[in-house]
């Protein structure tokens, strides 16, 4: 310990720190500062009383208020439950062309769908639902079965070829690898290929014999003019969307053995709120009809 | 047994007796300032009355705009995100007016200081403001300063008790009331005052207004100077603001020194006397509880009360006023050396006085031309720059505004019929307190054209749409272009919206993207 130093000009004593010949004066602190410091004290003893703060061996002290961040969870979501319980109510009782003619309404089933849809479908359709190869693109104005809203619900309620669900949606195309002669399967896949206004290097009798050849085997499905049927969900095959692909070679093996691609059926997992939600959400991607 | 006498004694004195001992924490010295009366005194109640006026009224302002809009001068709507002022309405996005109000403050204050010290301080703080404003009621109710010091000292009485009781429950009340005014600025007055009156605001008004009531009474009655010394910043920060040629109240020892109470006496004996009669009306009337004749000093204010105080002792014994002084450290030092021939001697006030016993001409007052030194037309420059810039930003800025997000996922979507289509989301701000109609028009992009979710028309070049007075409207636009037409993966165009009724427009450059591979 240094001998008390005082400092001349104020005659208060100094800590005895020095920096460059300025001493810090030890002044007495005021009384107030020392009565908020025990203002602190009782502050928090009293904190810890009314809040949890002692940890146990399982848990901590629950504190006299009861208070628990999980609890308080809790409470903002039975908020946000019971803020959201009129739209619900109405969602429930409504169609989805009716939900889509309420501005409010559709705009709230849209959100809650988009939010639906970014859990249960972007591992197939992806976050912007722009599909990929064999998963449909859900923007565009292609569907396979339909792009009403009540058919857009109904395929998200039953599914695809989903056995589990009874009202599925079903089709299946044959293979035709066993019933052509791989020159025919070339052929009508070239054929195919015309009908969507794409040039080829396919000759003319190419095309005329798989324009027969398409007449025989796949006009009963997809139609004489090639425009699909969505009553079997059979695709369009004259315009600019390819499920599989809109090569030759891709066609002629779709022809050959085809992909069937199989969806749930979500109405008995998501409940049908949520399923009207996603089909108000995926109508108003732009595609909807 | 022994006699005491054959005890040994030590030679000790307790290090910590009660005598000696330092305190560890020091209570408040209570302090007790006379009422003083002069020009500094009087200024201070018109800011006084100016101040509290502005604040407890601004919010009743009444400020008509139209039917959309609240009819609050000032209104702080914090639900709402707007911030009213008068015919000035700020969105969120330009709060750089507060922003740049803000910096304005800043060098104002920077220009204030340099050139009449913390005049800031002295006369409009509110901590300044409202002590002021407290130091009235315990003057009305416990007298004048010797009143106060006897009433302080004597034991408690009833007379005591009522008379502190009164005086706490008017701070209380002026508390209160000073608490009470601040939420107005933050609904609508009215309105707001009925539900408090009724019980019915919402619990954030009562916190607030207890909150405030709190820290006006506990600053304003309890703390007082101390929250200048030991709180504010301020204090040390000016500093840095002060030169020798800035105003601050200033003792002039070199007329005033050497002090005496007999100045006669001393005087007729031969000895050398200044003007200071150590009478100590300086002391009495600061509210710091500081001694201005002990100099320039961290507490004192500069609320020239002392100033007044010793101008009217000065009239009264026949001397020039400004004994105490606004004065700037310059001219200050210059009287000094004239007082001391150059630090050469003590103070000798007769230096500084002719003949006739008047102040001679070589003494140093201050001269106007003095505030124009550089670095108060720089802080005044930048200033005025601030502020203009503000004023054009006001006089310029849009009140029709269009924000457009291209979607990102997917970038494109090709059609059926192998056209390309690009979703945006559309942001139409109408800035203004009337509902407004808008035609969004695309610019660019031959043979486009684009349709609007959830609206019912046929898909065009142009739609119009109508947006709520004040709000922001939404919309999800999908443009679409023909397979034939597309010039390139990315094509610039724009989006033009206009006011169908005032031609106003604004616009939007946007990117259409398409793939790089021709569908067809």
């Amino acid at each position: 310990m240094s001998e008390k130093q005082i400092d001349e000009i104020s005659g208060v004593s100094t800590t005895g720190h020095e920096w460059d010949g300025i001493k810090e004066l030890d002044n007495p602190m005021p009384r107030w500062w020392l009565i908020v410091y025990y203002a602190t004290v009782v502050w928090a003893a009293a904190y810890v009383i009314a809040y949890p703060a002692w940890p146990l061996i399982s848990k901590a002290t629950t504190g006299l208020l009861g208070y628990s961040s999980r609890g308080e969870i809790r409470q903002e979501l039975d908020a946000a439950k019971a803020a959201k319980a009129g739209y619900i109510a109405e969602i429930n009782a409504k169609t989805v062309e009716q939900i889509l003619a309420d501005e409010k309404l559709r705009t709230f089933a849209a959100a809650a769908g988009a939010a639906a849809f970014k859990v249960n479908c972007v591992q197939c359709h992806g976050s912007g639902a722009q599909g990929s190869p064999g998963y449909p693109n859900l923007n565009d104005d292609e569907w396979l079965w339909g792009g009403k809203p009540e058919d857009i619900r109904k395929t998200i309620a039953h599914g695809v070829r989903f056995a589990e669900d009874k009202d599925t949606r079903m089709s299946e195309m044959p293979a035709f690898g066993g019933m052509l002669e791989p020159k025919q399967i070339t052929q009508v896949a070239s054929y195919v290929v015309s009908l969507s206004g794409k040039a080829g290097d396919a000759t003319a009798a190419d095309l005329s014999a798989g324009k027969e050849i398409f007449a025989q085997n796949c006009a009963a499905c997809h139609g004489a003019d090639g425009k699909g049927n969505r009553e079997m969900g059979a695709p369009n095959l004259t315009d600019a969307i390819w499920f599989y692909g809109s090569t030759p070679e891709a066609i002629a093996a779709q022809i050959r053995a085809p992909k069937h691609g199989v969806m749930p059926a979500w109405s008995a997992r998501l409940g049908d709120v949520t399923v009207k939600e996603l089909a108000v959400y995926v109508h108003s991607l732009g595609g909807g009809e | 047994m022994r006699e005491a006498s054959e005890v040994e004694t030590f030679d000790a004195t307790a290090v910590n007796s009660a005598r000696v001992r330092q305190p560890l924490y020091t209570a408040r010295k209570k302090i007790f300032p006379k009422r003083a009366e002069g020009r500094f005194r009087r200024f201070k109640w018109i800011v006084m009355l100016i101040t509290l006026g502005v604040y407890y009224l601004t919010p009743w302002i009444r400020w008509n705009r139209g039917p959309y809009a609240p009819d609050q001068g000032v209104l702080v709507d914090l639900a709402n995100r707007r911030f009213y002022f008068f015919p000035i309405e700020i969105w969120p996005q330009e709060f750089y007016f507060v922003a740049g109000l803000l910096i304005m403050a800043g060098f104002g204050l920077f220009l204030l200081t340099s050139t009449v010290g913390r005049a800031w301080c002295g006369y409009t703080c509110p901590q300044t403001v409202w002590v002021d404003l407290f130091l009235v009621v315990e003057r009305a109710i416990e007298g004048e300063r010797n009143a106060r010091i006897k009433l302080d000292a004597a034991p408690w009485s009833a007379s005591k008790l009522f008379k502190r009781v009164t005086k706490h429950a008017i701070w209380l009340l002026i508390a209160v009331l000073t608490g009470g005014a601040w939420i107005f600025y933050f609904a609508d007055a009215p309105t707001l005052a009925r539900e408090l009156a009724t019980g019915q605001a919402e619990p954030v008004a009562y916190m607030t207004i207890a909150i405030l009531t709190g820290t006006t009474y506990v600053f304003g009655g309890l703390m007082r100077e101390q929250v200048c010394t030991y709180m504010c910043p301020w204090p040390r920060i000016q500093a840095a603001m002060l030169d020798e040629n800035s105003l601050t109240v200033t003792y002039n020892d070199w007329r005033g020194e050497p002090r005496s109470r007999h100045s006669k006496k001393a005087a007729a004996a031969g000895q050398v006397v200044g003007d200071c009669v150590d009478c100590n009306a300086c002391v009495a009337v600061c509210p710091m509880g500081i001694d201005i004749r002990d100099g320039q000093q961290l507490e004192c204010i500069t609320c020239a009360l002392c100033i007044d105080a010793c101008d009217s002792v000065m009239d009264k014994i026949g001397k020039e006023r400004g004994l105490i002084s606004y004065a700037t450290l310059a001219e200050y030092e210059s009287n000094r050396l004239l007082a001391t021939a150059g630090g050469a001697s003590a103070i000798d006030p007769r230096r500084v006085r002719d003949a006739n016993g008047k102040l001679s001409d070589k003494v140093a007052t201050f001269h106007l031309k003095k505030l124009l030194r550089p670095r108060n037309l720089i802080y005044f420059a930048a200033w005025s720059a601030v502020g203009l810039g503000l004023i054009y930003a006001l006089l310029t800025r849009e009140r029709l505004q269009v924000n457009v997000l291209a979607d990102r996922n997917p970038q494109f979507v090709v059609l059926s019929d192998g056209s390309i289509r690009n979703g945006y989301t559309v942001k139409l701000l109408n800035m203004i307190p009337e509902p407004r109609t808008f035609t969004v028009t695309l610019e660019n992009l031959p043979g486009a054209d684009m349709n609007v979710v959830g609206m019912d028309h046929p898909a065009g070049r142009a739609f119009s749409v109508e947006v709520e007075p004040d709000k922001l409207r939404t919309l999800k636009v999908f443009v679409r272009q023909p397979h034939d037409s597309i010039a390139g993966p990315k094509q610039s165009f724009r989006f033009v919206v206009q006011d169908t009724a005032s031609q106003e427009s604004a616009r939007y450059e946007a990117t259409f993207d398409a793939p790089v591979e021709p569908i067809r």
